[in-house]
């Protein structure tokens, strides 16, 4: 509110005057500067009061979906490879599979309330529920990915046989499937939820969470070291993917989608679409056979994801906060 | 057994705060500190993990029936006494991974706070924005429908301690019949923007705790057309299984190119 002027000695004059001479005041007074004033309710929501409760989740959650995409796409990449007959490529998967299910738990059991009952998460199995479907496979994940890794460094020690080999098979082929899973359900649990920027965007989210776990899979086996074919296929699907993601939230310009287009959360977006999509693409098509270059592009990926799961669980917290968000889907 | 309810008629409630004193006071919810909000009388402002009961002010520009104001600015002070709408089909139950959030015999939606274990995912699937984290204590809370008081026979500690009936408490079907009639009887009285806040035709499928209110529901901040997120598995799971579908098949071009 503006400060208003100090009334004048004129005005009290005139204000006393006209008290004395017809017993009431009718210009409508003085307004205090600086007091809240009452204001009257807006016509479409209460006092301008979110309607919904912002997202709990700590920056512990952002980074696990980073994580947990990563290594779930990675032991897809491990099952193919070993299929291919790449076996030095299988060891590095597992490895990174492994590390990443290692992060994973300590990542999601530090964002609960109460951390000490994290293995509540398995008194029931609730298909319904992304979160219980969730810790589910993760845990089938775990325990895969692990048996995998577990017989593929025995076998390579020495101490290997036929059977250590069938299961590293079955572990490996169950882990690319719970992978899978894994990458994509975080996905699923915002897009099935009451915030209107991720439920309106249930089917684009599972498109981001995996294009970024696959793109950042790849640049991670790219750091490693193994600067293939395989790898920039996957590096250039993938950044071609996020460049059309970002062109079709842009484009559609929806009301619903603001978190992902203004303030911080919005540039937060597309400061990850650019380092993903055009900067990566760009630097492995023109600089593709410098090391160096293709170093680069994955590293900058591999932040582009990362910073795209902060900016969608950032706009969630915006869009709790706009009732007019929640009212336009349900009134049109 | 009858199902228990609750109707909340806002064009009888005087803004008095019984009932969140009440509810608080029965149920030792911790306080939430002195507020000015300037929001009217209000400074509660919403529901919450220690707010189980909200009674909101709203100052509309409307004229309150056929009242005749004397003034050129119609001028309308309405109340409401919000609560957890106890969904027949439940957002926060659906989400809860632990199985805290449980419908009970009274066919009310409570959370066991022995057993959450502080995921959140309740908080951001109630299409309502009822549960809330307290961060102290780390778990979910909302309203218990009075669950303890209920099992021993009384009604609800808001609805005995509301000195108009504002808030009353009932079988369902009772109540909600008194609240079609309640609506016609205003309606007839000059209360044209008088109705009945009940989703029963969107997949929330009903509540318990129902409203009479005037005007619109956003102007409570009640959702027009409340989803159980859950509507949304089908949807999600199939963009989710495509494009996993699409991953695996650029994998495999990967290799084999």
């Amino acid at each position: 509110m503006a400060a208003n002027p100090r009334i004048t000695e004129d005005q009290l004059e005139a204000l006393k005057e006209e008290a004395a001479r017809t017993g009431r005041v009718q210009s409508r007074g003085v307004e205090p500067a600086g007091i809240p004033s009452v204001k009257p309710a807006s016509a479409a929501s209460y006092h301008g009061n979110p309607v919904l409760k912002p997202p709990t989740w700590t920056w512990q959650v952002p980074l696990y979906f980073f994580v947990g995409g990563v290594a779930g796409v990675s032991s897809l990449i491990a099952l193919a490879a070993h299929v291919a007959g790449n076996v030095r490529l299988v060891r590095v998967e597992l490895w990174v599979g492994f590390i990443g299910a290692l992060l994973s738990a300590p990542l999601l059991i530090a964002d609960l309330g109460r951390p000490s009952r994290f293995l509540n998460m398995l008194r029931v199995f609730k298909p319904r529920s992304a979160m219980s479907l969730g810790a589910w496979t993760l845990s089938a994940f775990s325990s895969a990915v692990g048996l995998a890794f577990v017989c593929r460094e025995l076998i390579l020690a020495g101490f290997g046989n036929e059977l250590f080999l069938i299961v590293e098979w079955l572990a490996e082929f169950l882990a690319a499937f719970t992978g899978l899973v894994l990458a994509s359900y975080t996905s699923v649990l915002l897009g099935v939820s009451a915030i209107p920027v991720w439920s309106e965007n249930r089917r684009l989210v599972p498109v981001v969470f995996l294009t970024g776990a696959l793109g950042s899979a790849g640049a991670v086996l790219e750091l490693c070291g193994f600067m293939i074919p395989a790898t920039r296929f996957i590096g250039l699907a993938a950044s071609t993917a996020e460049i059309g993601i970002a062109i079709m939230i842009e484009v559609r310009g929806r009301y619903v989608d603001r978190p992902l287009r203004e303030g911080a959360t919005g540039w937060l977006t597309r400061a990850g679409a650019i380092l993903a999509g055009p900067v990566a693409l760009l630097l492995r098509i023109f600089a593709g056979h410098n090391p160096a270059a293709g170093d680069l592009a994955a590293i900058c990926f591999i932040a582009g994801a990362l910073v795209a799961r902060y900016a969608w669980v950032g706009a969630g917290r915006v869009s709790s906060r706009d009732p007019q968000a929640l009212f336009r889907i349900q009134r049109s | 057994m009858t199902i228990s309810a609750f109707l909340t008629d806002a064009t009888l409630c005087i803004g008095c705060k019984a009932c969140e004193v009440a509810c608080k006071e029965w149920n030792q919810v911790p306080a939430d500190g002195f507020n000015f909000t300037g929001n009217s009388y209000d400074n509660t402002n919403a529901l919450g993990a220690s707010t189980w009961r909200h009674v909101m002010f709203l100052e509309q520009p409307k004229r309150l029936g056929t009242q005749i104001t004397g003034t050129e600015d119609p001028f309308r002070w309405q109340f409401l006494s919000d609560v957890c709408k106890h969904c027949e089909h439940s957002g926060c139950l659906e989400a809860c991974p632990t199985g805290a959030i449980v419908r009970t015999e009274l066919e009310s939606v409570f959370i066991q706070s022995d057993v959450c274990n502080g995921c959140g995912y309740c908080v951001v699937s109630c299409p309502f924005g009822v549960v809330e984290k307290n961060h102290e204590v780390g778990t979910a809370f909302k309203c218990t429908f009075c669950y303890d008081r209920q099992r021993d026979g009384l009604m609800p500690a808001c609805a005995k301690t509301c000195p108009t009936r504002s808030i009353q408490f009932g079988d369902i079907n009772d109540l909600r019949s008194r609240a079609h009639m309640r609506v016609q009887e205003l309606r007839e009285r000059g209360y044209g923007d008088a109705r009945v806040y009940d989703p029963q035709e969107t997949s929330v499928g009903g509540t318990h705790a129902m409203f009479v209110i005037l005007g619109e529901p956003e102007n409570y901040n009640l959702p027009p057309a409340p989803e159980v997120p859950t509507v949304h598995l089908r949807s999600a799971w199939m963009a989710a299984a495509i494009s996993a579908l699409v991953v695996v098949l650029v994998v495999c071009l990967a290799f084999a190119l």
